[in-house]
């Protein structure tokens, strides 16, 4: 089941460049949440610091709270075991490209030393079906290689690769930005099912995409999170002028 | 404005085209024609020499015919075992610590420095260096020291090997793109676990073609044996005692007066030539086997 996400003060750096600026808000458990903005807004950033993936860059810092669930992952537990529990998708789909599409999606399990080969098959069969992939794969699993797929179902392996590890949230970063209309109505359709057993938040430029997938929406523009409401109320009717500009496209 | 396709222009750019083709061709055939060259005239002068013999008897006395290399072959092969048990896992060791761990720090550029300087000192110059540190000190409890010894030998090339391992491994780890590190960090799983399992494995075609190559140069060095090995003209499979090789058979045979010697040093170069062939072409087929449809 997915779990609330809380965020307190965030602040986050590259280098000298305050790229995120004291961030408040709630995320609720098993809903879609969007977050919308122009480029260089600072919401790929501000997802990177959920799973904590945005420190891996020796130049970048952050200060604040989050918490997912009851665990404050900044004080509590090692960035690791965080990223377990906090799977991402990236924006281009990255498969390892010398690992089959079994391995693909046994690769979270395998790499932390799970051995079980029974639970491993059912596992993959599982993550791959609730990704939309199975019925396209199943005669190649161990066959072919995660680069032998079309981007679409890449990407759609990337997502099977996430939710083999069983996590609670599920970030996806532009994940259907790469990709054309049909594969992206997949990925949208499959955001749709999978919430109902995670907490799911996704970036995206597509403003059709996010009235589409997500109850609640966020508008970041300049390292700031300008406003935070129901998906509806963003759309239809925003408290803030900036965000009204930027839906009706007058800037970004 | 219509395409036109039979204009002057049209016509300047398929000649260009073509002539830009021409040259690329032409520049294709430069550089593998010294490689047939040597090697047509190879099996010209040293087939003829080529026998069971050679491969089954060692080296006869002068002036009796026939005779083999036998004990320089398997020489070579001990040598190169050797040589390739050692260059290996340091040259890789030391490229991943370049690549991933060490990135950016002093000890790693000063590695990578080393490791040039290295890879640019003339063969002679480390076999001499094996010479001194393995051939001449008599340490008392250490039998393996203080003579020559196919083990010296084997040290001198798997050292001449380090450097090429260790930067070529270095390359292509680098050449793994961003995206597939952070999606191994992005399972949870360990920085180490992640460089060892995913970027390594991701890069090992290319490591493996390092490996080659570095293989491929010290096969065929003389010079580093010559203070080391020795050469051996008996049957000797010993890492304690002075070793047979090819390239020093040849070129004992090479510049010696006999006729009979000198077709037997032809004929020692066209195996040479072909056992590396078939090393390198074994171990990519070995390690291509296990390589998906589709992978890049």
């Amino acid at each position: 089941m997915g779990v609330g996400i809380e965020v307190i003060n965030l602040n986050a750096w590259y280098g000298a460049n305050h790229t995120l600026q004291d961030i408040n808000l709630n995320i609720p458990a098993n809903h879609a949440t969007a977050l919308i903005g122009p480029s260089g807004c600072g919401k790929s950033t501000f997802v990177r610091c959920l799973n904590r993936m945005h420190e891996t860059n020796p130049i970048a810092r952050v200060t604040g709270t989050v918490r997912i669930g009851d665990l404050d992952i900044y004080e509590d537990a090692k960035p690791v075991e965080i990223r377990r529990r906090v799977g991402m998708v990236f924006q281009r789909p990255n498969p390892f490209p010398t690992m089959s599409i079994y391995d693909n999606v046994a690769s979270g399990l395998k790499l932390n030393g799970f051995r079980n080969r029974h639970a491993l098959d059912a596992i993959v069969e599982r993550s791959l079906k609730d990704s939309a992939l199975w019925d396209e794969v199943k005669d190649d699993l161990k066959k072919k290689s995660g680069a032998s797929l079309s981007g679409g179902q890449q990407q759609r392996l990337c997502i099977a690769r996430a939710l083999a590890v069983d996590p609670e949230v599920l970030l996806m970063d532009e994940p259907a930005s790469a990709l054309d209309p049909v594969s992206t109505s997949k990925i949208e359709d499959l955001i749709f099912q999978l919430k109902s057993q995670y907490t799911i938040v996704i970036v995206t430029h597509n403003m059709q995409q996010a009235a589409r997938v997500a109850e609640k929406t966020g508008f970041f523009l300049n390292g700031r999170m300008v406003e935070f409401d129901s998906t509806h109320k963003i759309f239809t009717n925003p408290s803030d002028k900036r965000t009204e500009d930027y839906i009706t496209g007058r800037f970004g | 404005m219509k395409l036109e396709t039979n204009t002057t222009r049209a016509r300047f750019r398929a000649i260009t085209d073509n002539a830009v083709t021409l040259l690329a061709v032409l520049a294709t055939v430069l550089v593998i024609a010294p490689l047939v060259a040597i090697f047509a005239y190879l099996i010209y002068r040293g087939y003829s020499s080529l026998s069971l013999d050679f491969f089954t008897r060692i080296p006869k006395p002068v002036g009796e015919k026939g005779g083999g290399m036998a004990n320089a072959i398997v020489g070579s092969g001990i040598l190169l075992a050797l040589a390739s048990v050692i260059g290996v896992p340091i040259g890789i060791g030391g490229g991943i610590f370049l690549a991933e761990f060490g990135r950016g720090t002093k000890l790693a550029n000063s590695i990578r420095f080393t490791a040039d300087v290295l890879n640019g000192v003339p063969s002679i110059v480390m076999g001499v260096a094996a010479y001194a540190l393995i051939v001449s000190p008599h340490v008392r409890y250490l039998p393996i020291l203080g003579h020559f010894s196919a083990f010296s030998g084997g040290v001198a090339l798997g050292i001449m090997m380090i450097p090429t391992v260790c930067r070529t491994t270095e390359e292509m780890l680098l050449m793994v793109p961003h995206a597939v590190r952070e999606a191994a960090l992005g399972l949870g799983v360990p920085n180490w676990r992640s460089v060892l399992s995913i970027t390594v494995r991701t890069a090992s075609p290319g490591i493996i073609t390092g490996c080659m190559l570095a293989f491929a140069r010290v096969a065929g060095e003389t010079a580093p044996l010559i203070f080391t090995a020795l050469g051996n003209s008996f049957w000797s499979t010993s890492l304690n005692e002075p070793i047979a090789a090819l390239p020093l058979q040849i070129y004992v045979y090479a510049i010696s007066p006999y006729d009979e010697w000198h077709k037997l040093a032809w004929a020692g170069a066209l195996v040479l030539i072909v056992l590396i062939v078939l090393a390198v072409s074994l171990v990519r087929y070995v390690t291509s086997r296990g390589v998906l449809k589709g992978a890049s």
